[in-house]
């Protein structure tokens, strides 16, 4: 097991080098001079010199790299091309906002997503699993900016007993927690479609396995076989599918933050890109991306330590 | 026990491959949700190709005096804050959705099944290399991912479906891979090379075939999924610019006016459920006609 | 005679499939005499497995008992309701399968997985259960049972795992214990091991055993009679002297000289011709016709009955009935074996 986390932990190491070039080339993939379209069309030349000069775009390219990476390594990103500010203070904040945003909508997900996937296979085949399928293939299909709008008129503006245009406070719950309702249901619900999907098609092929059998033949009731016995197994696998959708959720919030105009860094990464603020870009994309892949890791390692028993199997 | 064909009918000339196509279609039909998936899909793609033949508007005639208009029997669909016919401007949408979504599938799709033969198929540390390179794009958690490619090639049509396109190919080159490591790995294979045949006609003739069901059924799903992220990116305004009738632009181009007006959020998005729910239906019916096994 | 525990009459169990209903047993008679083994016989897809799971109303959800009785000490357990049908299983009927390796659920320890059906069926406690099922792993032979206990079943290995299913199953001193095809995936020696252990412990415990098994070997070493099943009907229940002695049906004499016999001067083995009929497409009459050597008219006609010899025996073919239409003496399979009215 320590080997597998070893090798797992090896495995990330090239990753997250592939995932900083990639953030780091963003800048200079950009068709043209970069220089001259971070500072805009018909800006004068002088303008154009100097941001090249603060981007360090005169320098040959692996030295831009490097010079970029011992920077990420201290903790340093950049400054911002507009306001001039460190590019990790514009984000710290706003990270823990988009960090519990996505943490919300993901118990919302696993929440919803179990309760409904357990009752559908539990019943499957029944009136009961076909609604429950079908709500979930919608849930699956609707784009969950357009849902935040629609909820937006329904509670907020209609109904006026939520506030519109929630602010997420990083502080936390407290009274807010009616300004976190409508975005988290926005950013969950196709999660949560996911999860229930996933968890039937699981609970399913468990309750066909063979040992599933040998409960029933031992005359313990449907409850036990379904909760103790079918379940139990039947989770481990969803447990991955949960690890995604908060990585999903991170990226999903880019849409949730600016419809619900949430300061968080979904929000902050298309006003950067709006005005064409690379460095804001390129970190916020970085970090998210890190955090992802760290929260992949947690998720493969402790598949791999609930999978022990049925692996070796 | 011996076999003993005495005394048995003499069956029909048996066509290995026609009956499992035989099979395949009669398990789709008889799988309601393909059935009508599929029908959304087929629907669509008519009126991508002949519904802007029919409807003698413009989709972008303005008729500021009669504009913000809720569905009435001139305008079915309403009218927009430019006075457009938003009936109009959904039936050509319904093209620039399509073609966004089978664009950026087959460009991911080509590129993940290439990457995806080589590295299953050559393997060592070509196979090293690109799945490493697929899991730094997956990586970039949703719809990231196509954002920060359009973020630097700049909002259009085209960059949207290229970098839609992008995001596609990991989901590909991991299936393709595992089967084509599986097939790899049979002795008929290796009794082929011996026998002189090319890399190139192994890949054809014995790979590629083995991979068309899932892939076919991974396609369906991404198609959905494109539609899905670009109408995202469109309303974000990274996608298809004004005044194109996408269904994503349009969406946000309404939603200064929702208060008043529901219809202009409403029904473009409405119509992307409905596309991205026939994909997904379609692709689930797919997969279990595809693959008998699951369905059991 | 001795008191009849189990009474199979007739029993008929179907699936319904994407391709219709597919008749998996249809016509299955005999019975368990108190404290007896009887063996199932059968090639694969001849109904055995799926008339052990009728017994106990195991099927999966497409199944279905049709038609015919259970009778477990006069009662017919197809009437039954779930509730009391659960209460037997288990702890009156117990059952083990053919797969060890799967058959196990990977996420509890062998002692949680013991003490659950002493829990269920006779109110112990956790920790008195706990107790019991060191006992049990002890019983079944299994060595430091206070250790293995404690493990998953990933931890044991095949031969380990189906001595645990065997505790679970004789957890509450069941009356019957059925086994489905208990040695098949295991190894030779711990084929002979886990059988030995079943004959021991029956006779400890005075249970009855139903032991389905395609291997006429196993029969031969372990049951009392045999029930000899095929296209999903009993072609002939006898004792098992009787069986090996003088078989009757010709399904049975086929199976016997297909089989090297140490006990009896063979010159070959016969293959029995032809394949088993797919149930979706059974043939009419006797299903065993197309492939029989003696076959006549009436036989490509009419199904025979299941027909008494008035010892205790029973089969299911035409040569042993009046209405036989074809000569007194039957030659079936060379000259040796006759099967006579």
């Amino acid at each position: 097991m320590t080997k597998y986390i070893i090798r797992r932990l090896l495995q990330t190491i090239p990753v997250l080098i592939g995932v900083s070039i990639l953030v780091f080339s963003l800048m200079h993939l950009i068709p043209g001079d970069p220089a001259q379209i971070i500072a805009g069309e018909g800006a004068p030349e002088k303008t154009v010199e100097q941001i090249r000069e603060r981007l360090g775009l005169n320098e040959p390219i692996h030295k831009q790299y490097l010079n970029y990476m011992s920077g990420v390594v201290q903790g340093d990103l950049g400054n911002s091309v507009r306001s001039g500010r460190p590019v990790v203070d514009e984000i710290k904040t706003r990270f823990w906002v988009t960090l519990e945003l996505a943490t919300y909508a993901t118990i919302l997900a696993v929440f919803i997503g179990l309760m409904a996937g357990i009752i559908s296979a539990v019943r499957h085949y029944t009136f009961t699993d076909t609604a429950i399928m079908i709500v979930a293939l919608f849930g699956l299909s609707m784009p969950n900016f357009w849902l935040g709008l629609v909820l937006i008129d329904w509670f907020a503006i209609g109904g006026d007993w939520l506030p519109a245009w929630a602010k997420l406070r990083p502080s936390g719950w407290g009274d807010s927690w009616r300004q976190v309702v409508l975005p988290v249901i926005t950013l969950g619900t196709g999660g949560a479609a996911i999860i229930a999907r996933m968890t039937r098609s699981s609970m399913l092929e468990v309750i066909g396995q063979d040992y599933i059998r040998t409960a029933r033949a031992k005359g313990l009731t449907d409850r036990v076989i379904t909760y103790r016995h079918a379940l139990k197994n039947a989770l481990i696998p969803v447990v991955t599918v949960v690890g995604l959708e908060f990585g999903g959720f991170l990226g999903g919030a880019v849409l949730t933050e600016t419809i619900f105009a949430i300061n968080g860094m979904g929000r902050l990464t298309v006003q950067a890109i709006n005005t064409r603020d690379f460095p804001i870009v390129q970190g916020a994309v970085l970090v998210i991306s890190v955090l992802f892949v760290f929260v992949n890791l947690i998720v493969d390692i402790s598949y791999k330590l609930l999978n022990k028993r049925i692996d070796l199997g | 026990m011996t076999q003993h064909a005495a005394g048995a009918a003499v069956p029909k000339r048996y066509n290995p491959r026609l009956e499992m196509y035989k099979g395949i279609w009669r398990r789709l039909r008889k799988n309601k949700s393909a059935v009508i998936g599929g029908g959304i899909v087929i629907f669509f793609i008519l009126l991508a190709i002949f519904g802007p033949m029919l409807t003698p508007i413009d989709p972008n005639a303005t008729d500021i005096t009669n504009k913000n208009q809720p569905p009435s029997a001139d305008h079915w669909f309403g009218t927009d804050n430019y006075g457009r016919d938003m009936f109009t401007r959904i039936i050509h949408g319904a093209k620039l959705t399509l073609i966004v979504g089978f664009l950026s599938v087959m460009i991911g799709g080509v590129v993940g099944v290439i990457f995806g033969i080589v590295a299953g198929y050559y393997g060592g540390w070509v196979d090293t290399i690109i799945m490493r390179i697929m899991d730094v794009l997956l990586a970039f958690p949703g719809i990231l991912l196509a954002l920060a490619i359009v973020s630097v090639l700049g909002g259009s049509l085209t960059n949207m479906i290229i970098a839609i396109g992008i995001f596609s190919v990991p989901a590909f080159a991991r299936i393709v891979r595992g089967s084509a490591l599986s097939v790899r790995k049979l002795e008929y294979i290796d009794a082929m090379k011996a026998l002189g045949a090319s890399d190139l006609r192994i890949i054809f003739k014995h790979i590629l075939p083995n991979v068309t069901s899932p892939i076919i059924v991974q396609a369906t799903l991404r198609i959905a999924t494109a539609v899905l992220t670009a109408s995202g990116l469109s309303f974000l305004g990274l996608g298809a610019q004004p005044p194109a009738p996408e269904w994503g632009a349009m969406l946000s181009a309404g939603r200064t006016f929702m208060h008043d007006s529901p219809h202009m959020v409403l029904i473009p998005g409405i119509m992307i459920v409905i596309v991205v729910l026939a994909f997904n239906i379609f692709g689930d019916g797919l997969r279990d006609a595809l693959d008998p096994k699951m369905n059991k | 005679m001795v008191e009849t525990i189990l009474d199979v009459r007739d029993l008929r169990t179907s699936f319904y499939t994407d391709e219709g209903e597919v008749k998996a047993v249809d016509g299955v008679s005999f019975s368990v005499p108190k404290g007896k083994t009887i063996g199932i016989v059968g090639e694969s897809g001849s109904g055995k497995s799926i008339t052990s799971l009728s017994i106990l109303r195991l099927l999966a959800s497409n199944g279905k008992v049709v038609g015919g009785e259970v009778r477990f000490k006069g009662d017919n357990l197809l009437a039954y309701s779930e509730k009391k049908m659960r209460s037997l299983r288990g702890n009156k009927i117990s059952m083990i399968f053919q797969e060890p390796m799967t058959s196990l659920n990977p996420v509890f320890t062998v002692g949680q997985q013991i003490s659950e059906t002493l829990i269920e069926h006779q109110g112990m406690s956790k920790k008195a259960a706990m107790a019991k099922s060191v006992d049990l792993l002890k019983l079944v032979g299994i060595p430091s049972p206070d250790k293995r206990v404690k493990q998953y079943p990933y931890e044991l290995s095949g031969g380990m795992r189906q001595r645990v299913m065997i505790a679970i199953a004789l957890a509450c001193n069941p009356e019957i214990l059925i086994a489905d095809e208990p040695t098949t995936a295991l190894d030779v020696t711990i084929q002979a091991q886990i059988l030995g252990l079943i004959r021991d412990l029956q006779q400890r415990m005075g249970m009855s055993v139903v032991l389905i098994t395609h291997d006429l070997g196993v029969v031969a070493e372990t049951c009392d009679y045999v029930a000899v099943m095929y296209a999903g009907q009993v072609v002939e229940y006898s004792d098992v002297r009787t069986l090996f002695r003088k078989p009757k049906h010709p399904y049975t004499v086929g199976l016997l000289k297909s089989l090297p016999r140490p006990d009896e001067d063979q010159e070959k083995l016969i293959p029995i011709h032809g394949t088993v009929p797919s149930p979706l497409h059974m043939p009419v009459g006797c299903r065993f016709n197309p492939r029989c050597p003696a076959a006549t008219d009436l036989c490509r006609e009419k199904l025979p009955d299941l027909f008494d010899d008035g010892e205790g025996n029973q089969v299911r073919c035409w040569i042993y009935n009046e209405q036989w239409p074809g000569e007194k003496e039957v030659d079936v399979f060379g000259e040796e074996r006759t099967a006579r009215c």
